[in-house]
């Protein structure tokens, strides 16, 4: 079968969404040209920071877009990228060399500009205010009267996705951010594991409910229309089933992961105090 | 520190209060869902039965019921179309004037003007069939967030289409006023019909 080279065209062009885009893209390359071989991140961590950018691109603004619209499992398939996947290769691949790069580099009264989103993001980043942002967004958007207007208007439709999107960025680097647990700064493991934990039982629950809910639940497919002939109830089974297991084993994996930062930092703690006596540096991130 | 908590703490409250309180509705006004400001205003240009171009303009100054559908439909066209030629019947006789409903044919490989004209001709004289290329069907289709599409044609060469099961209202002005869903009787639709139309005067 051939391959339709008009997949990957918009189906909603969003002049601001390619531009941020585009943006990202190159400060990022700049930045990774621009470092030094100590500080540059390796090739995986390259690969996986363009994949998770890749990944939410695509679901944005290819002619996925226009199935997400309008099939109910194919919009889960979706908010699982921007939400989840696309935020955790994003998280993995470690961009911190990149922003410490920019940040060095910004001029000195940029800092009182940014103070106000500085403040925004460390209230954001409080575990309890972090969780429940999190699961609260999946709930907010999936409220069948939300998601019904969310679906019919455009303005609200691209403050679901980039909501969805900013925050799945800001979860997942509160829970994988690399360096050491830091009272103020990082998150314990402890934290982390629990609000994995925490957060996975209500995508689970409403998940569950979805799938197995007798009636329609989210009606503005049909109302909208599908886009293509399908069963009403097979869509929400699927989207029900898209929205329960998936990121349950995201969390999951996540668990798996910090239980791997522990280790690794664990490890490298024993071999400090053997070699040198010494505390290790606390910024020091797993690699 | 013990501030910074209590801070943490009302912030937590404000954000949990925030997302709870987009979950209530307001109180409704209509039987049918209000869209005002969701969408953008009636637009079109398509074709209409007679083979004529046919736009926005055609029938200014009147709330118009637009459908999405095809003649080929076995449900849920007929019944939308037999319900709206009844709700346009239950209206008092000066307002019916006033009134136009606007079939949008989907599938216009089988819909020619004749086949359209035969057809809306049938359930009532205030139901207009239009129809167009595919593209400014999906323009359009877009313009309101709805979609179509083609099922695999059997061996007679019959195919299904999914279409938007809902009646988009537009009021005097143009403006995308209502959304009908299938659950309304004709006399909910035309006690909103006549709401649209005392509203302007």
């Amino acid at each position: 079968m051939a391959f339709d080279a008009a997949f990957l065209l918009p189906y909603d062009f969003s002049p601001l969404t390619i531009l941020a885009y585009m943006a990202v893209l190159a400060l990022y390359g700049i930045a990774i040209l621009k470092l030094g071989p100590g500080e540059r991140p390796g090739v995986v961590r390259i690969i996986a920071f363009l994949l998770g950018v890749l990944l939410c691109y695509a679901v944005m603004q290819t002619r996925y877009d226009y199935y997400a619209q309008y099939m109910f499992f194919i919009h889960r398939g979706q908010h699982l990228i921007l939400h989840h996947l696309g935020p955790v290769l994003i998280a993995l691949s470690n961009p911190l060399p990149v922003i410490r790069f920019w940040h060095a580099r910004l001029p000195s009264s940029a800092a009182l500009l940014l103070a106000p989103l500085n403040m925004i993001y460390r209230v954001l980043q409080q575990p309890v205010i972090a969780a429940v942002l999190f699961v609260g967004l999946i709930y907010f958007w999936l409220w069948p009267a939300v998601h019904f207007d969310a679906m019919l208007s455009r303005n609200l439709y691209w403050v679901m996705n980039w909501s969805m999107l900013i925050d799945g960025l800001l979860f997942w680097w509160l829970i994988l951010d690399p360096r050491r647990p830091q009272k103020g700064r990082t998150l314990s493991y402890g934290m982390r594991n629990l609000m994995l934990v925490l957060v996975a039982i209500p995508q689970i629950a409403l998940g569950a409910w979805i799938a197995f809910s007798r009636g329609t639940i989210y009606d503005v497919y049909a109302v909208c229309g599908r886009a293509w002939p399908m069963a009403a109830e097979t869509d929400q089974f699927i989207g029900g089933v898209l929205t329960w297991v998936p990121p349950a084993m995201m969390s999951i994996i996540g668990i798996l992961l910090v239980l791997r930062f522990m280790a690794v930092h664990s490890r490298a703690d024993d071999h400090y105090r053997a070699v040198a006596g010494h505390q290790p540096d606390a910024t020091n991130p797993v690699t | 520190m013990r501030c910074q908590k209590r801070f943490f703490a009302a912030a937590s409250a404000a954000l949990a209060v925030t997302l709870l309180s987009g979950c209530g509705s307001s109180e409704p006004s209509f039987h049918a869902k209000d869209i005002s400001g969701l969408m953008p205003e009636l637009s079109y240009s398509l074709t209409n039965s007679k083979g004529e171009p046919a736009s926005a303009s055609d029938y200014e100054g009147q709330v118009r019921a637009m459908f999405f559908g095809f003649t080929n439909c076995p449900d849920v066209c007929p019944t939308t179309m037999a319900e709206l030629n009844k709700a346009v019947k239950a209206m008092p006789d000066d307002k019916q004037d006033d009134m136009t409903v606007l079939f949008v044919s989907v599938d216009p490989e089988r819909d020619t003007p004749e086949k359209l004209a035969q057809y809306t001709n049938f359930f009532g004289d205030r139901i207009v069939g239009m129809t167009g290329p595919e593209a400014s069907l999906r323009d359009l289709a877009k313009r309101y967030r709805t979609t179509f599409g083609y099922g695999e044609p059997n061996e007679e060469g019959n195919y299904d289409v999914s279409h938007s099961g809902a009646i988009y209202v537009f009021d005097e002005q143009g403006k995308a006023r209502l959304l009908m869903r299938s659950d309304l009787t004709p006399e909910q639709m035309a006690a909103d019909f006549e709401a649209l139309m005392t509203e302007a005067g």
